[in-house]
């Protein structure tokens, strides 16, 4: 089988869209010369030359605004944040002008832009670094918001994205992109589960729809709702659960914007009891929205309250201990398993 | 560059090198804009019109005068006091006025509002309602235009308040490295709201220097003197159409962009909520004098290119096409509560991959149409 990591599933996803589309261009810092940041881009710039891979200044205002106006103009930009901590500058362009363009032009201008980077903690970068956006946007009507889990994810839902005449937020992850790579942590689970895209390299029709959640793992007992890098802590939890006889269904919305409530609510319709799992701050979270949604179609069915479990109400802190008992990990998981199903 | 007076200006060369139709044009379109907006005024007074509304006389001569310098597929992108703007590019006063009358005939629906006059038909790529936010999406059509290879230019027009603002500041440094083909215009009022420019902005008697910092062209012009304001944007738009970039990998031609500096006044308030205890009756009357329309009215009547009957057919035109704008967006349904969520979405499920299989929320009318 074909074992890609997921910064190579992104690469992949852009590279055969660009093949397919003359109006997909590649804009970011460090994209082209440099062969990206993080080497998501690598070797791109040899193939599709510098009028497609654009190595812009650190300007997230000007070149998130460019890839609006040229969306608007009729081309299809992805614009890379480094990270989406960095997107914050350019707020009035990604989320005041992108998401707002067709309902305001009376359905004159669309923008079919995606903007796409890292998101979420990395590795001790300090809170300003640390951004988990996925709760502050997905509000916003007009724009699409994409979380991908796994490299198959990966290349699945960006070439949607990309294909997409709406605005898509594609939300990746610095501590996912080597995921797939030999000596990862997730190898073992990687190579057995169908993470990976399609073995035949050429298969540019391979796309996953938005608003399609995914069954990461079934289960009876309790269903634990997780969308991007979580999804590896629930998955773990409900290793370590199995083994005192709790069967974890783990489902991965994939998109928040639409979000699949349905799937969802048929999981918590058999198990009765969910936890949801969210790596940005409680409250007003998405995981809060999904409790909500829970709530209002399935109230009837559930034996105990939805328990929540999110990244910690505090800024990140750099301290590496503390940075990982901030996030919604492991332990955090199981003991919510715990106390939701009552085993505690 | 120009410091010559408004009288001097509209007497020299420059008008003999266009044909007596276009100057009657250019002529009525200022007209229209200025007959059109004393209705726009009179409709909100009496609450037809709501929200923020920007009046745009005194200005006239900026917009007619850049767009007749252009050709018809040039984008164009300004701020939100774009009644203007959208009736020199050919937008129908009637869907204009519709527009701010909140009816489905208006050009956006109803949507957007006097903010947000959007005409794709005329390549009118938005008014914007956040002070420099489309300097960076003018330089997105330019970089645009020069992506696909073709022959045009985009004018990004601003109010001197977007000058202090970062989008106004990247948006420049960008066009400067990909050498695009964009002219920025600062419709220099000498007002960002009540705050005068020498207050809110620095060196702000030398706005040359701003281009300078950019290595980017930049031009003056009289904004209130419509054959100065064309000239200016014919000479610059030459230059900089169809500008091309080595950095992008394209064969480095053209003149790039150019920061015009158009200046101008503006005889209402900033909005129609403005009492204007900022400046002085005296200042704005001095201001009327070098009005944009009765000095072209005189340039036309001196150089005997058209008649003081011919000149007042062309204002009666005016005002009647501004009365049966009224009457259009009076006439007109209201914005049907149907159309609420439409336009949210273009594609509210992302690609029709999967057939009958969508989820419930998806269905809903609160995801899309």
């Amino acid at each position: 089988m074909q074992t890609i990591q997921y910064r190579e599933a992104i690469r992949e996803a852009m590279e055969e869209e660009m093949r397919l589309d003359d109006r997909v261009f590649l804009m970011g810092e460090e994209v082209a010369q440099y062969n990206g940041a993080y080497k998501i881009s690598q070797g791109m710039l040899e193939e599709f030359g510098p009028r497609r891979i654009v190595d812009s200044p650190i300007s997230e205002t000007g070149f998130s605004g460019l890839g609006v106006g040229a969306a608007m103009y009729g081309l299809r930009p992805i614009i890379e944040f480094m990270s989406w901590s960095f997107c914050l500058v350019a707020a009035d362009q990604i989320i005041n002008n992108a998401p707002k363009m067709l309902y305001m032009s009376g359905g004159q201008f669309g923008c079919p832009a995606v903007f796409r980077g890292n998101n979420g903690a990395g590795g001790q970068l300090g809170s300003t670094h640390s951004w988990c956006v996925e709760s502050m946007f997905a509000s916003v009507p007009g724009l699409k918001l994409a979380i991908p889990s796994t490299p198959r994810d990966a290349k699945g839902l960006l070439k949607t994205a990309i294909r997409d005449e709406d605005p898509v937020f594609n939300l990746e992850s610095e501590r996912m992109l080597g995921l797939g790579a030999r000596g990862d942590k997730d190898f073992s689970r990687y190579i057995k589960d169908t993470w990976a895209p399609p073995t035949n390299k050429q298969d540019d029709d391979f796309t996953i729809p938005f608003g399609v959640a995914d069954i990461k793992k079934p289960g009876k007992d309790v269903t634990i709702v997780a969308a991007g890098r979580p999804v590896h802590f629930a998955l773990d939890a409900a290793e370590e659960l199995e083994k005192e006889g709790i069967d974890c269904e783990v489902i991965d919305p994939r998109t928040y914007r639409p979000l699949d409530i349905d799937t969802i609510v048929k999981s918590v319709r058999k198990t009765n009891y969910c936890v949801v799992v969210d790596q940005s701050w409680p409250f007003a979270s998405v995981g809060s929205e999904i409790a909500a949604q829970i709530y209002e179609n399935a109230m009837d069915d559930l034996d105990n309250k939805v328990i929540r479990v999110n990244n910690d109400d505090i800024p990140a802190p750099y301290n590496r201990t503390l940075e990982q008992e901030m996030l919604p990990n492991t332990k955090k998981i199981i003991d919510a398993v715990r106390a939701v199903t009552y085993n505690a | 560059m120009t410091s010559a007076t408004t009288e001097d200006k509209v007497k020299t060369t420059a008008s003999h090198s266009l044909p007596k139709e276009k100057l009657v044009d250019m002529l009525y379109q200022m007209m229209l804009i200025r007959r059109f907006e004393e209705r726009t005024m009179q409709a909100y007074q009496q609450a037809h019109i709501g929200g923020f509304c920007h009046i745009y006389i005194g200005q006239e001569a900026t917009a007619v005068g850049a767009v007749a310098a252009l050709v018809d597929d040039d984008p164009i992108i300004t701020a939100y006091r774009d009644h203007g703007h959208a009736l020199a590019r050919g937008m129908h006063p009637n869907y204009c006025m519709a527009e701010m009358y909140g009816k489905i005939t208006g050009c956006a629906k109803g949507k957007g509002g006097s903010m947000h006059m959007f005409d794709k038909a005329h390549h009118m790529y938005g008014g914007h309602a956040i002070v420099g936010g489309q300097c960076p999406l003018g330089v997105g059509l330019a970089f645009a235009t020069q992506y696909e290879k073709k022959n045009n230019v985009t004018v990004c027009f601003f109010g001197d308040g977007a000058i202090n603002q970062g989008a106004f500041h990247e948006a420049f440094n960008l066009a400067a490295i990909w050498n695009l083909p964009i002219l920025f215009v600062v419709e220099n009022n000498g007002y960002s709201m009540g705050t005068a420019i020498s207050r809110g902005t620095a060196a702000a008697n030398d706005l040359g220097a701003k281009a300078k910092a950019y290595g980017m062209r930049y031009a003056e012009c009289d904004g209130m003197d419509v054959l100065d304001t064309y000239n200016t944007f014919k000479r610059e738009g030459d230059l900089s159409r169809g500008s091309t970039s080595s950095a992008l990998g394209l064969e480095q031609a053209g003149g790039g962009p150019c920061f015009i500096n158009c200046k101008t006044y503006r005889y209402q308030g900033h909005s129609m909520s403005d009492p204007q205890k900022y400046r002085s009756k005296d200042e704005v009357n001095e201001k009327k004098e070098k009005d944009c329309i009765s000095s072209m009215v005189s340039h036309m009547i001196e150089n005997k290119l058209a008649t003081q009957d011919q000149i007042d057919e062309l204002d009666k035109k005016a005002k009647q096409v501004s009365r049966d704008a009224i009457k259009y967006a009076e006439r007109s349904p209201d914005l049907p509560k149907s159309e609420m969520f439409t336009d949210v979405y273009s594609q509210p499920y992302g690609p029709p991959y999967i057939k009958g299989a969508l989820p419930k929320m998806l269905t809903d009318n609160n995801s899309g149409e």
